[in-house]
């Protein structure tokens, strides 16, 4: 994997080409839950719905586990997993507490208090 | 001639549109949100724009993937509302204005820019959203809309420079287009969109939450919830809930 600059953001993963490849068929899959009927059908058995995509085991396994940012890790993208979520019928803020460690009330917390905090954020070589 | 009156800037959170959806929108939380927006009405009531060119984005609900367009234009005559995976918002559908949104896409594309020409597609929260907080919930909305999606889910989206430019040309094509109307231009977005990642520090414990499954969870409706996000700007959640923006 080249190393690009945009590899030293704390927390965040850039959808570029690299993962754009990796998350192809993940991401496919996502986009086929934007119909009722192949929601009703994931719900229904999610592992043979999920074998019906060429993904790999890694992240069929993210999916099941709603792994969130392992989805993200093997090539997901949020507008795509994002997806997942809303035929489970959570919030985006659940997701992204989820995500970000923390619970849904201390995110709307942090939400309300202005935001995620840049410090600390802008380069993983930051002190700690 | 065609001419641009006035800009719109706004947020298209996907939790605003489902708390109006969902009737919430007098509730405490929200109308801090809708009640800013009161003015901003009454001021589009009186301006009466004839079409707004709404430059928004896609998440992935229009473009998947398979097709990946950095500037694209709908010429169609209408837009469905997008099931983004709750169903489609119960909004209007969106009316296009073809004979501009043509004129536009060949000005702009002799003008160096390549549009990709869209004549089918669903519109997502992202050009919803700013509808509904401008002119609320009407039985059908009350302008023309030519949608202008820019890619910003493949790296590298255009850069501002490019845009900049491409809002420069979109006035030249405005303003060559014969039709006496009232345009205005609307940009929705925003300004940072940190959704995951530690929220302090990259040292902090990571906590990991489970949910329950969705076969525990029943089926709630989206917003059903208590109120959630209006957290950052974008891909917030459509819906109390959902994917962003």
């Amino acid at each position: 994997m080249t190393e690009k600059p945009y590899h030293d953001i704390p927390g965040t993963v850039l959808f570029d080409a690299e993962q754009s490849r990796q998350g192809f068929h993940l991401n496919q899959f996502c986009m086929s839950l934007m119909k009722a009927d192949n929601r009703a059908a994931f719900k229904a058995d999610e592992r043979a719905y999920l074998d019906k995509w060429p993904m790999t085991e890694g992240q069929k396994q993210a999916v099941l586990d709603r792994d969130w940012n392992g989805m993200i890790a093997q090539g997901g993208n949020i507008y795509f997993t994002s997806k997942i979520a809303a035929t489970d019928g959570l919030s985006f803020q659940q997701i992204a507490a989820i995500m970000s460690g923390v619970t849904q009330p201390e995110y709307a917390e942090m939400m309300l208090k202005g935001g995620r905090s840049i410090e600390g954020n802008r380069s993983k070589k930051d002190p700690k | 001639m065609a001419r641009i009156t006035a800009g719109v800037a706004t947020s298209h959170v996907p939790a605003i549109g489902a708390a109006l959806d969902n009737g919430k929108a007098a509730e405490p939380y929200w109308q801090p949100v809708f009640a800013g927006y009161d003015a901003s009405k009454k001021w589009i009531a009186e301006e009466k724009p004839d079409v707004v060119i709404l430059v928004y984005n896609d998440h992935a609900s229009a473009f998947s993937l398979s097709l990946i367009p950095t500037f694209a234009i709908g010429c169609a005559e209408e837009f469905k509302p997008a099931d983004e995976g709750w169903g489609p918002r119960p909004v209007p559908t969106v009316k296009g204005h073809p004979e501009l949104a043509w004129h536009l896409a060949e000005s702009l594309i002799l003008d160096e820019f390549d549009m990709t020409i869209v004549n089918e597609m669903d519109v997502d929260h992202g050009l919803t959203v700013p509808l509904s907080l401008m002119f609320g919930q009407p039985a059908e909305w009350p302008v023309k809309v030519i949608p202008l999606a820019v890619n910003v889910v493949q790296y590298p989206p255009p850069t501002g420079n490019r845009c900049y430019n491409l809002g420069k040309a979109i006035r030249k094509a405005v303003e060559s287009f014969p039709e006496d109307l009232n345009v205005q231009v609307w940009g929705t977005g925003g300004m940072s969109h940190q959704l995951q990642g530690p929220p302090r520090r990259a040292d902090q414990p990571r906590v990991r939450q489970r949910l329950p499954r969705p076969a525990d969870r029943g089926s709630r409706r989206p917003g059903e919830g208590p109120p959630t996000s209006t957290t950052s700007a974008r891909p917030a959640a459509r819906a109390s809930s959902s994917s962003c923006g």
